[in-house]
């Protein structure tokens, strides 16, 4: 059994059954990073492109040691020492990796639509890393795995996202991915960062985060970047921290199980105090170390590797 | 001598019937009856049967990009002449976002050289720079440029966001006579944005460009004009609120004209899905109640003119990551099948047609259009029932660039004659 689509672009190109069997073989790679020898041969011989036009630290590792832990061979590449500083274009550049025969490409871009553009020029699986304020599928497939690991299942939950929804990948992602498996999903900001069209999604918004997070099962913060001062959408971080930041105070009105995430990187004081990221609730690092267990899961998936990982 | 034979002669406000043309030295000689003995019958050279086609005053597109000077591996003149050609248009308006801006008389007279040179025969009217180099800081020699050829002015690719020196300019292109054409866009409101602000932008992560930043400028521009009493002219509208504003200017007398482009009547933002940057345009392509208002206001009158603002792109700035794509749509040769889609469906009859592609930009800008006695024989014959499909690697152009790849479309110019010569003929240029 493998996925119903070649490329993960965003989380419309997956079925809900991709879903559930991408989510379903996370559980099981997840016990291969556990082992003291942390790889296994499945992939050997393939090939995984790891291409970053855009700054990142977590992401890349975690596709990075997916890659090695399943015994494929794993190039990374940035911008930086890329051709791409020589004026080379996206698809000249994609093509040229193409002829090199890798079996899949994990693209990271600042563009949205990039990995949808690199998809229809080479013949090889592409996933997407996160494009522009677009999408960042593997990052919903691991908030997903961590939320089902806790609660069991994710239909019937409610799901609070608050922060700049408008420019958020990991927001559109999610709300895009919790929706379809059947959670509903309240997004709460001030009104400059709810994009117009939010309509597009099937979800509640408040500008109200106290009311967001009274009922919710799951707490999702968004990093707030302050050069989007500049952008006039919020006044200062210190009243953005006091009416949209969650700290005790404002969690005292959650749920008694409620739980909290954050895709990092983490702005502590801001949008999250640093007693809650590091709280009872948190599961901010559980969400990295299943970061690990996605990829891994969506490599095993797309390069047809056997049932044999499981061993 | 020349015969335009049995066609339905539309020439709006006096002609719409089956009738004669008779054309010598370039001019209408005469315009009779069909199938009338006349005096000429003896001396007719050729004949064009044009039975079951609709013959009209030539076409003109106010509103052209053709690259040249500076881009001509996106299009040159004569290139773009050709494609205009073959699209029915017998005068065509480049804007001055050339490189170098047509801002000065030298380079508006090798404008219209390389129209001549081109040897297509379509007219070129030059439209001169508003600013120095189109940077908003200082006006162009409009006095230069109008002896030069040009028979307006824009900034077009550029808004003008000096108030002051759109005042000044508007004030002074009136003292040549000059129209003023003015591309809308509160760059302040576009803020990086790629497309239109909406839901698709909003599902595809894309930063979004609101009405607003066309519709605050429109509403500025209006205003200048009632100040100035200058010609003014709005570019390319594409939001509900500019119709709602032009339309409000219009019933209390404001002479401010303005034009649309078909895509802007037969697309909205969902041609934008899957990021194809040929629907990349600028402005950019909006809401269905957008669309509707648009189509309203060319059915009304509020819209004057149908012009395709066609900018064609070469794969190097379209085969890119949509936010770093080239705005732009190649649509000269599909601009008067799609705006004949419109008469198809109802929406406007062929003389109101007729009115938006030749009678009123030539009124705006002050060119010949018509089919009268004595008038230049500059006539495009239209078959309004061929069926085509767009195909855009048969385009003349060499911007491939269009959203209506493998479109449908009944309806497209069987000729094009400028001055009694025929510049373009759909029964051998086309195979299929």
């Amino acid at each position: 059994m493998g996925l119903s689509t070649r490329d993960v672009l965003d989380i419309p190109s997956l079925s809900d059954g991709d879903i559930r069997l991408i989510l379903d073989t996370a559980q099981k790679m997840k016990e291969i990073s556990k082992r003291p020898v942390k790889k296994v041969p499945t992939l050997r011989g393939k090939t995984i492109v790891n291409f970053f036009y855009e700054p990142s630290t977590r992401t890349k590792v975690s596709f990075d040691l997916a890659a090695k832990r399943l015994s494929a061979d794993a190039v990374s590449i940035s911008a930086g020492s890329s051709s791409i500083v020589k004026g080379e274009t996206l698809i000249d550049t994609v093509r040229n990796l193409e002829v090199m025969q890798p079996d899949v490409i994990v693209i990271r871009h600042s563009s949205a639509g990039a990995p949808h553009l690199v998809a229809r020029h080479v013949g090889v699986p592409v996933i997407n890393a996160g494009d522009g304020m677009h999408a960042h599928p593997t990052q919903a497939l691991l908030d997903m795995m961590t939320v089902m690991e806790k609660k069991g299942d994710i239909r019937g939950l409610r799901l609070a996202i608050i922060g700049d929804i408008a420019r958020s990948r990991v927001a559109r992602s999610n709300m895009e991915g919790f929706t379809r498996m059947g959670a509903s999903v309240v997004v709460a900001a001030p009104p400059t960062m709810i994009p117009r069209g939010i309509e597009a999604f099937d979800v509640d918004v408040t500008h109200n985060m106290e009311a967001a997070i009274a009922d919710a099962d799951v707490i999702m913060m968004l990093r707030i970047q302050n050069e989007r001062k500049a952008a006039f959408l919020f006044s200062t971080p210190r009243e953005y921290a006091k009416v949209y930041g969650l700290n005790a105070a404002k969690l005292k009105n959650a749920r008694s199980d409620v739980l909290i995430m954050h895709p990092g990187p983490l702005n502590r004081g801001v949008e999250i105090s640093p007693d809650v990221a590091d709280g009872e609730f948190s599961l901010i690092l559980d969400q990295v170390e299943n970061g690990v267990a996605v990829r891994m899961a969506l490599f095993f998936l797309m390069m047809g590797g056997q049932r044999h990982a499981e061993d | 001598m020349l015969k335009i034979n049995g066609g339905r002669v539309v020439d709006p406000g006096h002609l719409d019937g089956v009738q004669d043309i008779i054309v010598a030295d370039g001019r209408i000689l005469d315009i009779v009856d069909h199938n009338a003995a006349t005096a000429y019958d003896d001396g007719i050279s050729r004949t064009i049967d044009a039975a079951g086609r609709v013959v009209v005053p030539g076409l003109i597109d106010m509103h052209v990009h053709f690259r040249e000077p500076g881009h001509e591996y996106k299009e040159t003149i004569a290139t773009g002449c050709r494609a205009a050609a073959s699209g029915g248009f017998t005068a065509v308006c480049p804007m001055p976002n050339t490189d170098p801006v047509n801002d000065r008389a030298q380079v508006c007279r090798f404008i219209c050289q390389q129209a001549e040179n081109s040897g297509v025969g379509v007219r070129v009217h030059p439209v001169g720079a508003i600013s120095v180099g189109l940077s908003g800081e200082a006006l162009s020699e409009y006095g230069d440029l109008k002896a030069a050829g040009a028979v307006a002015l824009s900034d077009d690719g550029n808004p003008v966001s000096n108030d002051q020196l759109m005042r000044r300019a508007m004030e002074y292109a009136r003292g040549f006579g000059l129209p003023v054409i003015s591309h809308c866009e509160m760059l302040s409101l576009i803020a990086g944005g790629v497309m239109n602000e909406g839901i698709v932008a909003a599902r595809m992560g894309l930063p979004g460009i609101p009405n607003a930043a066309e519709s605050v400028m429109v509403a500025r521009d209006i205003a200048l004009c009632e100040l100035t009493g200058a010609a003014l002219h709005i570019a390319h509208v594409s939001t509900r609120e500019s119709v709602q504003l032009i339309r409000a200017a219009k019933d209390r007398g404001v002479p401010v004209t303005a034009e649309t482009a078909p895509h802007f009547f037969m697309l909205t933002d969902q041609a934008v899905e899957n990021y194809d940057t040929n629907a990349k345009v600028n402005p950019p392509l909006r809401a269905e109640t957008d669309r509707a208002a648009v189509r309203e206001a060319v059915a009304d009158g509020t819209i004057d003119v149908i012009a395709c603002d066609h900018a064609p792109h070469s794969v190097l700035e379209k085969e890119v990551e949509f936010d770093a794509a080239a705005n732009g749509i190649s649509g000269i040769e599909t601009s008067l099948g799609l705006s004949l889609s419109l008469v198809k469906e109802g929406g406007i009859s062929m003389e109101r047609l007729v009115i938006m592609m030749s009678t009123a930009p030539a009124r705006i800008l002050g060119l010949d259009s018509g089919l009268e006695k004595g008038a230049i024989a500059d006539i495009t014959i239209i078959d309004p029932d061929a069926a085509w499909t767009v195909d855009r690697d048969r385009f003349i152009s060499l911007g491939k660039n269009t959203p209506f790849h493998g479109w449908e479309l009944t309806g497209r110019a069987a000729m094009t004659i400028v001055a009694g010569q025929v510049v373009f003929d759909g029964t051998t240029a086309r195979t299929a």
